[in-house]
């Protein structure tokens, strides 16, 4: 002990004031990993622990393996739900181009242009839940307007949300209406950004149209399509709210997807399986970690350039 | 969606007339008492918050909170309160819809309020309410279900009130021949659909079978359940049931009915508020019970029974006993169930029955033409998981009924997971 405290009252410089530097990032993100650790990576392993049990949420939980994975592994309700979230993955993506055409086309000095561009913001700015009801009403079989516009071509009517063929088509579409205002803002203020003497560079080799788009304005907005893909990707895995509003999974359980099953065998009115949807929650997790692992790593590339 | 009320003393003591009841109760209650309940729509929640009034009355030293929570929130709320923060009384559902709260110790045995007299006024329900020999809540009212129907369209076509099958099937063709839908359906919400599986299950075999089959002591691939689904689906194979129903819930299927285009609705007494609203009178609306199926069984009806419990957590179980009692005295059950109230039936004996005809009718059916027993429905009488899989499986029938062998070893594969 005194052979330490000597140096130190030489330099009369305390550890602190040593390694203040050092320990001042961390000190500042600490709250931050304290509370990310508290409310997101413990969780996640709680998860997995819970899905190694069988647990009805009030009384003991007992200890039975990968019982839920087994009984996962040949559950139909599982493969539909895995089905419609491939569904959603893939056709969820179509936003990012029609983001991009709708931001294209408003991407003009016009008389009120920003009236027109807070109209077709719209539906990001209103709740998913309105959406929803909305489009219910849009599908309705007796009075929905969809059924009276195909009327007048002597179709329909289709009963899109009561049939197991297209109800998950019908929610996607609901879903694609807000999801695209949020990629054609992604792009409007990406355009911004375009470098104007590109452009002019461009027109003088004679560049229009699609090689225009595609050789020039592209590739300049490569950050704007990099966050229009996390953000579609990681909506299109978290859609619930749609589902629950619109179907509540049904009809007999054809629009489910995995994070709308979790949820109703682990915590709606009749399910009582923590176990299993933590089961869920953890092929879920896995799944989104794909993803979030080629995002993370195509940053951290980018960065090091 | 929640809201306070608190009982002041002197006021209502002298206006509720609760001095009467108050001199049955010797020990005077004292301390905080809170009550977390789910009647949350109108009517209720004043019938609600009059009993909480009157029981603030009896027991002026009591300082009573009342929480009324949204209906259906209140299903998944349950859970945390009763282990996190748990009042004296919560609302709940008889039948098998107690049983996890039961098992995990979550409610409070309160066996000895079944006192004698209390079981002989209460008997139609005492049943529900047990589980391992014990009660673990009250019933304070209940209703009827049956098939409300246009009693002009029925008159406009010659058709009588039906007493069997036969004729439960002719006049349906009677009616699909003039281009009106037997029933009216909305099964979006799949409950309905266990309404219809309730009725068609009890006629072909019986109110025992019936819980024995709910009960997991006998198989969905049962001679007897496919019977029960042959039945329906003969009504299926003839067009009775309105067409794209699986996109409606029950309140958006109450047009059809109103608007003519369909003449029946197999249904809960409560839709009979909505259907006076949207302009029918009791001249155009009338009420039969489901008639029998197979002549051998004996009838039998669902009666959904809403509860009050008091939590094992409890801080003031003596209080949430004393509401308890309360509630179920004829005079109470009496008043709370009045048309002008809740409009429905009284669960106590002993208690009168509103004059309204609907109400009339029920308690006549209940009381005196339910020989073979009393069910709750099927999301009470199943477990809840069963209840979930198992309606799924009627709404696909009811669309797809060539299904029905899939539809079946699925329940059964449930049922053995469930019931093991």
């Amino acid at each position: 002990m005194t052979t330490a405290a000597l140096p130190q009252s030489k330099t009369h410089r305390s550890w602190w004031h040593r390694n203040q530097i050092r320990i001042t990032p961390w000190l500042f993100l600490a709250p931050g990993i304290l509370f990310f650790a508290v409310y997101v990576i413990l969780p996640i392993f709680q998860s997995f622990g819970i899905s190694l049990q069988d647990w009805d949420g009030l009384g003991e939980a007992t200890y039975i393996g990968t019982q839920n994975y087994e009984e996962l592994w040949s559950d139909p309700a599982f493969y539909t739900s895995l089905k419609n979230n491939l569904l959603w993955l893939l056709l969820y993506l179509l936003a990012i181009p029609a983001g991009l055409f709708i931001a294209l086309f408003l991407n003009q000095t016009v008389t009120g242009i920003r009236l027109y561009k807070s109209l077709f913001f719209f539906p990001f700015v209103i709740s998913q839940v309105v959406v929803g009801l909305v489009f219910t009403w849009f599908y309705d079989p007796a009075f929905g307007l969809l059924n009276i516009m195909l009327g007048w071509f002597g179709a329909g009517p289709i009963n899109v949300l009561g049939d197991p063929n297209y109800v998950t088509y019908g929610i996607i579409a609901a879903g694609l209406w807000p999801q695209t205002a949020y990629c054609m803002i992604l792009y409007l203020t990406g355009l911004n950004a375009v470098n104007p003497e590109l452009i002019e560079a461009g027109r003088l080799d004679n560049a229009k149209g699609w090689r225009m788009l595609w050789h020039v304005v592209l590739p300049q907005l490569k950050p704007a399509t990099f966050i229009a893909f996390v953000v579609t990707i990681i909506g299109a895995l978290r859609s619930f709210d749609l589902i629950s509003v619109m179907t509540q999974g049904g009809p007999f359980g054809s629009s489910r997807v995995l994070s709308f099953y979790m949820f109703e065998v682990a915590l709606s009115e009749y399910g009582f399986r923590m176990g299993y949807g933590a089961a869920i929650a953890v092929v879920l997790f896995l799944i989104m970690l794909l993803f979030i692992a080629y995002f993370l790593y195509s940053m951290y590339r980018e960065e090091r350039r | 969606m929640t809201s306070t009320l608190k009982a002041s003393v002197a006021v209502f003591a002298l206006l509720a007339g609760g001095a009467a009841h108050a001199a049955e109760h010797t020990a005077p209650l004292s301390g905080d008492m809170t009550i977390f309940s789910d009647m949350s729509n109108p009517a209720p929640r004043a019938v609600m918050e009059s009993l909480v009034e009157e029981f603030g009355a009896m027991h002026p030293d009591l300082n009573i909170e009342l929480t009324v929570i949204d209906r259906e929130a209140y299903k998944t709320q349950i859970r945390n309160f009763l282990t996190a923060n748990a009042p004296d009384v919560a609302n709940w559902y008889a039948g098998n819809r107690m049983a996890p709260y039961v098992d995990a110790g979550l409610f409070l045995d309160v066996s000895d309020i079944w006192d004698d007299e209390m079981s002989a006024n209460l008997s139609s329900t005492k049943e529900a309410m047990t589980m391992d020999g014990k009660q673990w809540g009250v019933p304070y009212t209940y209703y009827q279900w049956g098939v409300y129907y246009r009693k002009d369209l029925y008159d406009q076509y010659g058709l009588e009130e039906p007493q069997d099958w036969e004729t439960f099937k002719s006049n349906c063709q009677t009616l699909l021949d003039n281009g009106i839908k037997c029933f009216t359906i909305g099964t979006k919400f799949l409950w309905t659909a266990g309404g219809w599986f309730d009725y068609l299950n009890m006629r072909t075999n019986g109110y025992d079978y019936h819980m024995q089959l709910t009960a997991g002591e006998i198989p969905w691939t049962d001679d007897g359940v496919k019977q029960t689904f042959a039945n329906w689906r003969e009504l299926i194979d003839m067009g009775a049931f309105i067409d794209n129903h699986t996109a409606y819930s029950w309140q958006e299927a109450l047009p059809f009915m109103t608007n003519g285009d369909a003449a029946a609705y197999l249904m809960g007494n409560f839709a009979v508020a909505p259907l006076r609203e949207a302009g029918l009178t009791d001249d155009q609306l009338d009420y039969y019970q489901f008639p029998a199926i197979n002549p051998d069984v004996e009838l039998a009806e669902d009666a959904p029974t809403d509860t009050f419990h008091v939590p094992a957590q409890a801080g003031n179980p003596e209080a949430g006993k004393a509401f308890l009692k309360f509630v179920t005295t004829p005079e109470t059950q009496t008043r709370i169930n009045a048309g002008d109230a809740l409009g429905q039936l009284p669960v106590n004996s002993q208690s009168s029955v509103d004059d309204d005809k609907f109400l009339q009718q029920g308690f006549e059916v209940l009381s005196s033409n339910s020989p073979g027993g009393v069910a709750q429905f099927f999301d009470r009488d199943a477990p809840a998981e069963m209840a979930k899989v198992a309606m799924e499986g009627f709404q696909q029938f009811m669309v797809q009924p060539d299904q029905i062998d899939n539809i079946l070893s699925r329940l059964d594969q449930a049922a053995q997971r469930i019931y093991k």
